[in-house]
């Protein structure tokens, strides 16, 4: 088993399943994102922010949601310097296969959306677990941090919303090829069910990309 | 037909290589590209100089010994095809063909566009084969084999070994053609016996000699003279797992 983990394939089958993991994680994270907009206070977000923050078996799936973005990441990381060793003389003339556009630069979207997940982490999660310097609102007597009126600051915020885009416009491309290529690496590959899982892939990168989108540019025009 | 060909040019495995330019005139449309690379060599042998190496064997298409990386696709623009199949009118008059051997670490240069390829060789020797004693001939309707198994199968047992799919994955990764001839196996009863093996060992073979991982970007299938599919691979993976787990 130790084998196993270490080789090609082995390596393969965490990235997928840390990235499988990773896209159920979003649903989530999105789900929160979007009270901020659907209602019309904060309330709601920043009590779904207070239960995510606070609630034991969200905070026991915390260290299992890093372990799935240090895993995904580091493996990925791994896998990609093996690949460049393996060809050391580059072609004079370039690959022109024939293959999904988003499958060749799946490195360069992540080291993008790693940028933007550090930034992230600093501006929201940090901030409200270490530093402390959150505004606070009272919702029924009980003190709750103030989130929802971070977001909306920084949203309100031209750069802030198309570095966001463009940001999550890279998350897209990183899925499109990803979400579909998870199950391959599971050697999950079937005529009728492979169409079935790109077509869910397409699907779902788009829906979620447009609906975390669709946030700061609701709240930079009409908020 | 005239082309401009920029060949790459390497004394030996240790030698620094270089690309050198060669005009050629009055190529026919029928002629292959191999045929094409004959008189090349031969205009050179007239003129004292060395004729460039090249692999090549049966020139039917179905030996996996020609190679080369033609204008960035193994084995040429053509599909479903190997570079002995393939012919000039392919090409435009006046075209400019760059020409370079399979790119990959465990793929390396012994002269010109001639790289060994007996990486592939190893890995065969890892697991590639079905230990059963020789005999009288086995009765053909002994062991039941479903039909749709028998084809596929037989769709795995197309790979020639020719290593298109390393020369085009921008990972140089081996695993169309591990998958190929795992597949073969595992889909038959006679290879069932030795199948947990075979995958854990052709794996770990084909890892050890340097080849990329696979990320699934399906350039391998698209450039396979013999059209195996990436369905073989998940099969592979299967296969490693399932002989993993048990």
């Amino acid at each position: 088993m130790s084998n196993f983990l270490t080789s090609s394939i082995g390596k393969k089958l965490i990235m997928s399943l840390a990235g499988l993991f990773l896209v159920t994680f979003l649903l989530v994270h999105l789900g929160i994102n979007l009270s901020l907009i659907i209602a019309d206070s904060r309330e709601p977000f920043n009590k779904a922010a207070h239960f995510m923050g606070t609630n034991v078996i969200v905070k026991a799936l915390e260290f299992v949601l890093f372990g799935g973005f240090l895993l995904h990441m580091i493996y990925g990381v791994v896998l990609q310097l093996q690949n460049w060793f393996a060809r050391p003389t580059r072609y004079k003339k370039e690959n022109y296969s024939q293959t999904s556009f988003f499958s060749k630069f799946m490195i360069h979207t992540a080291v993008i959306i790693t940028v933007f997940l550090v930034i992230h982490l600093f501006d929201f999660y940090l901030k409200a677990k270490f530093f402390g310097d959150v505004p606070l609102v009272v919702y029924d007597g009980k003190d709750y941090h103030d989130l929802g009126i971070l977001v909306i600051e920084k949203f309100k915020l031209g750069w802030v919303v198309v570095f966001y885009i463009a940001c999550f416009l890279l998350l897209a491309f990183h899925l499109l090829h990803g979400f579909q290529s998870a199950f391959q690496s599971l050697g999950i590959n079937h005529k009728t069910y492979t169409p079935l899982i790109k077509a869910i892939g397409v699907i779902y990168t788009i829906a979620v990309t447009a609906g975390f989108i669709f946030i700061p540019v609701y709240v930079y025009f009409w908020m | 037909m005239d082309f401009t060909l920029k060949i790459w040019r390497q004394e030996n495995a240790k030698a620094k290589g270089r690309f050198e330019t060669y005009n050629i005139t009055g190529i026919s449309a029928d002629c292959s590209f191999l045929e094409m690379l004959d008189i090349l060599n031969q205009q050179l042998i007239d003129k004292i100089e060395k004729p460039i190496c090249f692999d090549h064997d049966c020139r039917e298409g179905i030996c996996g010994a020609c190679s080369l990386y033609i204008n960035g696709h193994p084995h040429g623009p053509d599909t479903g095809v190997t570079t002995c199949q393939l012919h000039m009118r392919k090409f435009k008059d006046g075209d400019t063909i760059i020409i370079e051997p399979w790119r990959a670490k465990p793929f390396p240069v012994i002269k010109d566009l001639v790289v060994d390829r007996s990486a592939f060789d190893q890995i065969i020797e890892a697991g590639g084969f079905v230990s059963v004693n020789t005999g009288g001939v086995p009765d053909a309707n002994a062991i039941p084999v479903p039909r749709v198994d028998a084809e596929t199968a037989m769709d795995a047992a197309a790979c020639i070994g020719c290593g298109a799919c390393v020369a085009t994955c921008k990972n140089a990764s081996a695993m169309l053609f591990v998958a190929a001839k795992v597949s073969q196996f595992a889909l038959l009863p006679q290879g069932k016996i030795e199948a947990k093996e075979r995958a854990i060992n052709m794996v770990a073979k084909m890892d050890e000699l340097g080849f990329g991982n696979c990320t699934n970007t399906g350039a391998c299938e698209a450039e396979c003279p013999k059209n195996i599919s990436i369905s073989h691979i998940a099969r592979l993976n299967r296969e490693y797992l399932t002989a993993n787990i048990s």
